[in-house]
């Protein structure tokens, strides 16, 4: 009854099952050795490059995990045997994405001027030497029709996470149900959709038919996160909105939609990360053009994707550098755009 | 009987004013975009490619010319896409299968595996992947990784080239089924990951501990619990990522030798698919041929919607059961 | 300390049956991260009784039994402090493997979890199969786990029905029977009846006292009726805002009539929790 917490103050917290220290060195070691003797076979028996001395190493890692469980168990060989086996798969699904990022930075940067950034290609052949011409035009063209196309996509986003967590109607289940279809829409179709339809009646390639084809692609996207999005806003607050008398438009527009405006924000950041690399559709609807234009329904205009895609065409040397260092923006831009996300989308939660 | 003791629930009307019912009205109708814009897209390429089915008929997915006729009307207008549509096939099963069991690996190694200093950074990475453009994939698939993939081709062909479909017919193992399948793969593999690993995560944290307590290693857990219990989901999660093979463009165009003919050997230099066929006639097309084109569009829009749905359905029926 | 200590020693001579303890903790301390969440918890649990531990919820009822057959490392950030010996040897000591502690130590949770993807038969031969046990006569060992656990009668014409399609009461029947699969000497069970009906929940009770002619059982439970009708031994956790830990241990009777500290009367009274 008297001393009731009665921990002396030199109890030490310990974890004796985490794995000693020895032991991990060990496993270090013989990693290593397995890695050396992997080059040395490699070497020799003509198995050729990076690839061919992962195989071996993988390789030689499972008889090595087998052989350390020998005298253990069958439990322990099966389960030191997949811990490998799944270890080389995840690094063999990571490697391509790690090598993609290192190719673009380097071959991307390798052929980066300030003149890339400040001209477009109204003077220049694309096998200039690098010192001129530039993505000006594309980096514009792609601005502008992405920002028409969220001008487009935001606001039905938007209302259509509005009906499917405050109205609520009668076509719940088919609205998500088509939103989710229409994420799987491919690309080109949605290009041939707006060539079938709007550059037919206008008999015009242009950036807006451009926007146009990416709305359809961006739509799904904003529409689920905002949707996801507003799921947060807790029941109580709608509930504060209602029990003040408010009418349900005023609850969703001062109440609910201003508590979640961040969210929306990723939402939009979001459908603008998915579709600014999309090539397929402007190949049916803004095509490409050399020089900086600002006026969307004035014939076609080029973007990022549909200049990487032309330079690579040509297939000369300049002209893939100018495909690589464009790659390279653009890929600086997808991964900003998901920066700026995850930083919008953190702050709601709390 | 009871029933004159029960007494009925009594009807609870919601009278909406005109503005909230001005404001149903518009919600309703933003909400209602997406329906209508599928509809629209469906209908319309229907609209425009109508005359290549009623000309050609069944001919237009069994066949495999793409002849553009002579203006003199000598040879005729021919245009099909049965070879194409078994491209398409041929390459997103390539890639499917390359990138299923990656996935699960990643997958399981993320959820299970990697140590808690470098799965969040891990779980980012898989994130930004999955935003990186189809377009730098082709472009990474053609400048490093076919060195790659031919050597692959040439070991696959060296090895198991008694079985047809690693045959081929010219030693030339560039520009083939097999690499643009594997470019592919490396594109599905981060929608796959993602929906596996959610997936698994959502596996009840109870079922694992039993098998502990059951005295079950770490793969024992997995292998009696976890998989099972994602099964469908991941099957789901797959699908998409097949959709999304399905209707790849550019880094198909950049990865493979278009040539109307059907071809199952996966290690030949040549294939195709429905999307790359579109991209690469567009560009000089005569009139009728656009129109085919717009037919070949329609039937790729069909058969992604068809995949996408049926695996919309298994991901949404596979979330937790109570 | 000297509480505990006293009252412990209380509690195992009050046990002239049951002569020799297989499990006990030693001044059992445990951490979430920065959170001390159990302190200086010394018990002793005689072979073949059953202890019930009781105490208001966060009070680390949960946390100690975790740590007796050392489920707690799974929670990240996890540590402790302590010994728990098992037979006389400390079951966390480095050269231990922790798949063996579990084998002899078996646990059943709060909610029924059968194994979803499998039959009756394929949950009682679960943990055979996990921890790769070679035992023939697998039937035998379904028919004797299942009697048990008091299930074997409802089930035995449907041995290949998923484990799901028993009511509540009987998949957590189900769940006893599968640990008992593996034999252990002692069975921890965490609440296992707080999901069930007064019905199902009498059912385990009675298992409950079964078992204990063979095994130790060490049962978690808010219910105090509970605790009174199938333990033999009860010991009280307590939390005043920090760490938890142990008030008394004794026998049940002692414990629900004549209780050492005030705080253990008012809390079996009722008076709060």
């Amino acid at each position: 009854m008297t001393a009731t917490i009665s921990a002396p103050a030199t109890v030490e917290p310990r974890t004796p099952w985490a794995t000693p220290r020895s032991k991990n060195m060990q496993t270090l070691g013989v990693l290593i050795v397995a890695a050396a003797v992997a080059g040395v076979i490699t070497f020799f028996t003509g198995v050729a490059g990076l690839d061919g001395w992962a195989v071996t190493f993988f390789l030689l890692s499972m008889i090595v995990a087998v052989a350390r469980n020998l005298r253990v168990g069958s439990k322990e060989r099966t389960d030191a045997l997949m811990r490998v086996v799944v270890t080389a798969a995840a690094i063999t699904a990571f490697a391509p994405w790690l090598s993609i990022f290192g190719a673009v930075l380097f071959k991307g940067y390798a052929g980066i001027r300030p003149n890339f950034f400040t001209q477009d290609m109204r003077t220049t052949v694309p096998d200039d030497f690098l010192e001129f011409g530039g993505a000006l035009h594309a980096i514009v063209g792609s601005l502008l029709m992405v920002l028409i196309a969220t001008a487009i996509t935001l606001p039905l986003g938007i209302l259509s996470g509005v009906y499917l967590t405050e109205v609520r109607g009668p076509l719940t289940f088919l609205v998500r149900f088509v939103v989710q279809s229409m994420s799987g829409v491919p690309s080109i179709v949605a290009g041939l959709f707006v060539y079938t339809t709007y550059v037919y009646s206008t008999e015009s390639f242009s950036a807006l038919a451009g926007a146009l084809s990416l709305s359809v692609l961006m739509l799904p996207t904003v529409a689920r996160t905002a949707e996801e999005v507003l799921k947060l806003v807790p029941e109580d607050l709608r509930s504060a909105g209602y029990a003040l008398g408010a009418r349900q438009w005023r609850t969703a527009f001062m109440v609910v939609i201003p508590t979640v405006r961040s969210g929306l924000t990723t939402a939009a950041i979001l459908g603008i990360a998915r579709v600014i690399g999309e090539t397929a559709p402007l190949l049916l609807t803004s095509l490409s053009n050399t020089t900086v234009r600002f006026n969307p329904v004035d014939g076609p205009m080029a973007s990022l994707p549909t200049y990487i895609f032309g330079y690579l065409q040509i297939g000369t040397e300049y002209a893939i550098a100018r495909a690589w260092s464009a790659s390279l923006v653009l890929l600086v831009i997808v991964l900003g755009l998901f920066t700026l996300a995850r930083r919008f989308g953190g702050k709601d939660k709390r | 009987m009871t029933t004159a003791t029960t007494p009925t629930p009594r009807e609870m009307t919601v009278i909406y004013n005109r503005e909230d019912k001005i404001f149903r009205g518009i919600v309703t109708g933003g909400a209602l975009t997406s329906l209508v814009v599928l509809g629209l897209i469906g209908l319309f390429l229907f609209l425009r490619g109508a005359q290549i089915f009623n000309d050609n008929g069944i001919k237009f997915i069994t066949g495999a010319n793409w002849t553009v006729g002579s203006e003199d009307g000598i040879i005729p207008d021919d245009f099909s896409i049965g070879a194409m549509l078994m491209g398409t096939i041929v390459v997103s099963l390539v890639a499917i299968v390359v990138a299923f069991p990656l996935a699960i690996g990643g997958a399981l190694y993320l959820e299970f595996y990697a140590p808690r200093a470098i799965r969040k950074a891990l779980v980012t990475l898989l994130d930004l992947a999955a935003s990186i453009p189809s377009l730098i994939f082709g472009l990474w698939g053609i400048e490093i990784f076919t060195r790659f993939g031919e050597r692959w081709a040439v070991f696959l062909n060296n090895w198991l080239g008694w079985i047809p479909i690693f045959g081929v017919q010219f030693e030339n193992f560039g520009r083939s089924p097999f690499i643009a399948g594997c470019v592919l793969a490396s594109l599905v593999v981060p929608i796959t990951t993602s929906v596996a690993r959610e997936v698994y995560s959502r596996t009840p944290r109870d079922l694992v501990d039993t098998c502990y307590a059951l005295g079950g290693s770490k793969w024992g857990a997995i292998r009696a619990v976890v998989i099972p219990y994602g099964r469908s989901g991941v099957i789901g999660g797959a699908m998409l990522g097949l959709g999304r093979a399905l209707g790849e463009t550019v880094a198909v165009y950049l990865l493979l030798n278009l040539v109307f003919r059907y071809n199952f050997r996966i290690l030949e230099s040549e294939g195709g698919n429905v999307a790359s066929l579109i991209a690469t006639k567009f560009g000089d097309a005569t009139p009728y041929e656009l129109k085919a084109l717009v037919a070949a569009g329609f039937v790729l829009f069909l058969l992604t919607l068809a995949v996408n749905m049926t695996a919309t359905t298994i991901v949404q029926r596979s979330t937790p059961r109570a | 300390m000297t509480t505990s200590a006293t009252s412990t020693s209380s509690a195992q001579s009050t046990t002239e049956s049951a002569s020799f303890v297989g499990l006990e903790t030693r001044g059992a301390h445990a951490w979430f991260g920065k959170h001390h969440a159990l302190s200086d918890v010394s018990l002793k649990f005689p072979n073949r009784t059953v202890t019930g531990l009781i105490g208001p919820s966060g009070c680390g009822k949960s946390t100690f039994i975790r740590l007796l057959n050392r489920m707690h490392e799974f929670i990240p950030g996890a540590a402790m402090a302590g010994e728990v010996l098992h037979n006389g040897s400390d079951i966390y000591a480095p050269s231990v493997d922790a798949a063996v502690v579990r084998l002899k130590i078996g646990m059943v949770f709060q909610k029924p979890n059968p194994f979803p993807a499998m039959s009756i038969r394929e949950n009682v031969l679960a943990g055979i199969k996990l921890a790769h046990l070679k035992k023939p006569n697998h039937d035998e060992i379904v028919e004797a786990c299942l009697m048990r656990a008091g299930l074997w009668k409802e089930v035995k014409d449907r041995l290949d029905a998923s484990g799901g399609s028993l009511s509540g009461g009987q998949q957590q029947r189900l769940c006893i029977a599968r640990s008992l699969a593996v034999e252990p000497e002692v069975l921890l069970m965490d609440e296992p009846c707080s999901a069930l009906d007064p019905g199902s929940t009498l059912r385990i009770e009675e298992t409950i006292k079964e078992l204990a002619a063979k095994i130790t059982v060490i049962i978690v439970t808010h219910n105090m009726q509970q605790a009174s009708r199938v333990s033999d031994f009860c010991a009280f956790f307590l939390t005043d805002g920090g760490p938890g830990y142990l008030v008394e241990a004794d026998a049940t009777r002692k414990i629900f009539t004549n209780p050492a500290d005030s705080r253990t009367a008012d809390y079996v009274q009722g008076k709060f929790g």
